[in-house]
């Protein structure tokens, strides 16, 4: 929870880290790399807010069982947002990528968010 | 105004006559909903619902402000003093279930009276100014729904206030800004709570003020009718009272059989089970949809799926949703037909009725989850609407060859009228 909404935090396996590299940034709608969006050193962690940048809601894609959308990242039930392995938006009505807050490693591992 | 032959108020006894003196409140009344009211003697029923969203209105304010004597508006009760009204404060499920459905039927009733308006062309001149007021009126009904449904802060509540006002950060630039400052927070929570309580109890009473303005204008050129042929004589109307309020009158009977099997043997049955789940802002329910009245307009919403050349989808689908609405504002400048009622304009009514389909059409997919073939249908019904307003409406009522109208109200009725015979020129 950051700012009464939750974190998401997602270890990726390096099928979905080469997955997030290999979509030319050409075809995003919010272009970034997975490097732009993770610390140096700790590539395999996305940590990203849950809240859907169209409307706001929780996508699932989170825990064990939920669906991920056709991109394997998070898939917003409300209006049909999908995000890939770098919780970018690649299809539906959602404009930005989900949004990565300010955090920092604290202790390789520990994280403090804000 | 009044038609000149309208009856004079006259009162006998002495109290009302010192009354009449001082403040001629009697008087208003008697030539707003009184025998000094000339009214069209051909109304239909559809004329009814005007009366009926009126008497809606009532129904909302009385049980909602008892209903605000026994809530607190605070989110870490909030649920729980809504169960407390279900079942500890006397009488307040019903209050309650007489509340929720009275703002469905409140909207069941001002949808069928802004059809009427379509269908008998009301909103044309010299009514354009009550129909400007009844789109007002009829924004703020939507507002004051949306901040209710927040109220008993379970989880439809919440992410409905999550979702609506995220619909502000579409804007450019100030959008997110704007939306802290809207909720008094990142998500919504107590602040966005309190706010929605005050305005929800303010707006009804705003609303009553846009609904004397309403009936203010109405009453300068008199009400319409359904041959939209313009009263011309005393033939042509009859006092309001007593038959139009006996008329009215049954109506109401009739509106609260229905309004009442709905309240005590279907209360639940337009509400959503995931709101008796209390708040969570860690998880949003499956399937997140608004009340019904909100779902043709929800489904333009969620129609854009892709950028629309520069304009980002979710600007596109916020701005696409309220100009739905907003293009209502222009309705009296787009139908540039001097008919005015659809009966006799065959090629209008026609299209009325496919706009009437294609609205339930996007109501069923705002209800529906957003997936295929919903967005598809959603996309195209939404598309239909526009073209509607901005490209098939003026060009039929340019195209159009309207049959011929009756010489007057009282021909309509009586098939002949003696005004006609002695040729006064239409």
């Amino acid at each position: 929870m950051f700012r009464k909404q939750p974190v998401f935090v997602r270890n990726l396996t390096p099928k979905e880290i080469a997955a997030a590299y290999a979509v030319p940034l050409s075809s995003l709608r919010d272009p970034q790399t997975l490097a732009e969006r993770t610390k140096p050193g700790h590539e395999n962690w996305l940590i990203t807010m849950g809240v859907c940048t169209h409307l706001g809601c929780v996508p699932l894609g989170a825990a064990e069982g939920e669906p991920r959308g056709e991109f394997g990242g998070y898939f917003c039930p409300c209006h049909g947002s999908q995000y890939d392995t770098a919780a970018r938006i690649r299809k539906g009505p959602a404009p930005k990528n989900l949004e990565v807050p300010d955090y920092k490693f604290t202790t390789p591992t520990s994280v403090t968010i804000g | 105004m009044s038609f000149p032959w309208a009856n004079e108020y006259t009162p006998t006894h002495p109290f009302m006559q010192w009354l009449d003196a001082k403040l001629p409140l009697p008087r208003f009344v008697y030539n707003a909903v009184g025998a000094g009211y000339p009214v069209p003697r051909n109304l239909n029923y559809f004329w009814n619902f005007g009366v009926l969203a009126g008497f809606c209105l009532v129904i909302q304010i009385v049980t909602g402000v008892i209903l605000a004597m026994h809530y607190a508006a605070n989110s870490d009760i909030a649920f729980a003093s809504v169960e407390h009204i279900m079942r500890d404060v006397n009488w307040g499920w019903m209050m309650r279930y007489a509340h929720a459905n009275g703002a469905s039927a409140f909207f069941v009733v001002v949808y069928i009276h802004i059809f009427r308006g379509f269908f008998y062309g009301s909103y044309k001149a010299p009514r354009e100014m009550i129909w400007l007021l009844g789109v007002v009126i009829f924004l703020l009904m939507m507002a004051t729904a949306f901040m209710g449904y927040v109220l008993p802060w379970g989880q439809m509540s919440f992410w409905g206030a999550q979702v609506i006002t995220g619909l502000f950060s579409a804007i450019p630039i100030v959008g997110n800004a704007l939306h802290t400052w809207l909720l008094g927070g990142f998500a919504p929570d107590n602040a966005a709570l309190n706010r929605f309580f005050s305005l929800h109890f303010l707006l009804p009473f705003v609303i009553v003020g846009l609904v004397i303005l309403h009936i203010w204008a109405l009453h300068i050129p008199g009400s319409s009718n359904p041959t939209g042929v313009e009263v011309k004589s005393e033939s042509d109307t009859v006092p309001f009272h007593p038959y139009y309020t006996a008329k009215d009158g049954f109506g109401l009977g009739v509106f609260l059989v229905l309004y009442c099997a709905l309240v005590f043997f279907f209360p639940n049955y337009l509400g959503h089970p995931d709101n008796y789940i209390p708040a969570n802002p860690m998880q949003t329910p499956a399937h997140i949809v608004p009340e019904w009245y909100f779902w043709p307009f929800y489904a333009i919403l969620r129609a854009f799926t892709q950028n629309f050349l520069f304009i980002p989808a979710k600007l596109m689908g916020v701005l696409a949703m309220f100009s739905a609405i907003l293009m209502w504002f222009f309705l009296p400048w787009l139908d540039r037909s001097p008919v005015r009622s659809a009966r006799y304009r065959p090629m209008y009514k026609w299209f009325l009725w496919v706009l009437v389909v294609d609205v339930v059409v996007l109501g069923y997919c705002g209800g529906s989850p957003a997936e295929e073939p919903f967005v598809m249908i959603s996309q195209i019904a939404a598309i239909y609407y526009f073209l509607h307003f901005l490209v098939i409406l003026p060009i039929v009522s340019s195209l159009e060859r309207p049959e011929p109208l009756p010489f007057s109200i009282t021909e309509s009725v009586l098939g002949r009228d003696e005004q006609a015979a002695l040729g006064v020129p239409a």
